[in-house]
C-alpha cells in the first residue's frame, strides 16, 4: 500500500472560517488526499462543498451522483468544482459531514482528474445527502494550493481538513 | 470581516487571513447565486410531488388499488 503522509490539518476555531486553504503544498508526492469533516453555518440541512485549484474555478467539470431530500440523482457542473455535500446548521447540532476528495499526479503537466465521496449526516432519518463525484480540471499547471469553501456561509467551528501526500514507492 | 485560514504547507505555519474585497464580492454572487438555484430546488420539489399526486388522484378515479398505484408510481 502507499504510504499516506500528513502534510497538514487545519480546525476551525471559535469565529468560523470563510475557506480552508492550503497553500504552498510539496510537490514531492505522486497523489492528494484531503480527508475533512466539516460544517457550514449557512442555515440549511445540507448543502454542497466546493474547491478552488490554484485559486481557479475555471475549466472544471464535474460528473456527480447523489442523494439526497428530494430523491437521487445526477448533474453535470461546469461553473466550480463540487467535491462533496455538507452538514449546514439547520441539522443536528455538532454533526459534521465525511469527505474524502483524491487527486492524482497533482504535480505533473497533464489535465488534473478529482474523485470525490461524501455524506452530510445528520444522526436523524432525514435531512442527509450523500454523493460520489468526479472532476477534470482542464489545466496543465501543477497544483500547488487547494480552497475549500462551503456553497454558501463559513466553515462553522471544529471543522477538520487533513491533507495527505501519497507516495507510490 | 469575514476572515480565512489559511496553511503554508512548507512551513506548516496557519494563519487567519481576512478576505479581500474581491473575495468578500464574490462571496455575496456566490451567496446571491445560493439563494436562486435553492429557491429553483425547492419549486422543483414541490412541482414534482404536486404533480406525483395529481396523477395518484387520475389513476385512483380509473379504479387502480393504492397497490396497483405504488407499483406504478
Amino acid at each position: 500500500m502507499a504510504a499516506h503522509n500528513l502534510i497538514s490539518t487545519i480546525t476551525v476555531g471559535s469565529g468560523g472560517s470563510a475557506t480552508i486553504d492550503f497553500t504552498n503544498i510539496p510537490q514531492t508526492y505522486t497523489d492528494l488526499l484531503v480527508v475533512s469533516s466539516l460544517r457550514t453555518d449557512a442555515a440549511v440541512g445540507y448543502q454542497t462543498s466546493r474547491m478552488k485549484i490554484n485559486g481557479s474555478t475555471s475549466n472544471m467539470t464535474v460528473k456527480n451522483m447523489y442523494g439526497a431530500g428530494g430523491g437521487p440523482g445526477s448533474a453535470t457542473i461546469t461553473t466550480y468544482l463540487l467535491v462533496g455535500y455538507i452538514t449546514g446548521s439547520s441539522a443536528t447540532a455538532n454533526v459534521f459531514n465525511s469527505q474524502n476528495t483524491y487527486i492524482p499526479n497533482y504535480a505533473g503537466a497533464t489535465y488534473k482528474s478529482i474523485s470525490s465521496e461524501s455524506t452530510a449526516n445528520n444522526n436523524s432519518t432525514t435531512l442527509y445527502a450523500m454523493d460520489i463525484s468526479v472532476g477534470l480540471w482542464s489545466q496543465t499547471a501543477a497544483i500547488t494550493s487547494l480552497s475549500l469553501y462551503p456553497e454558501s456561509g463559513s466553515w462553522a467551528q471544529y471543522s477538520t481538513a487533513s491533507l495527505y501526500g501519497i507516495k507510490n514507492s | 470581516m469575514a476572515t480565512k485560514l489559511v496553511v503554508n504547507c512548507s512551513t506548516g505555519t496557519t494563519t487567519e487571513v481576512e478576505l479581500t474585497a474581491e473575495e468578500v464580492a464574490q462571496r455575496e454572487v456566490d451567496s446571491a447565486a445560493y439563494a436562486t438555484a435553492e429557491a429553483a430546488r425547492q419549486a422543483q420539489v414541490t412541482a414534482k410531488a404536486s404533480a406525483k399526486a395529481s396523477a395518484t388522484a387520475k389513476l385512483k378515479a380509473l379504479g387502480l388499488s393504492d397497490a396497483e398505484i405504488e407499483a406504478l408510481v
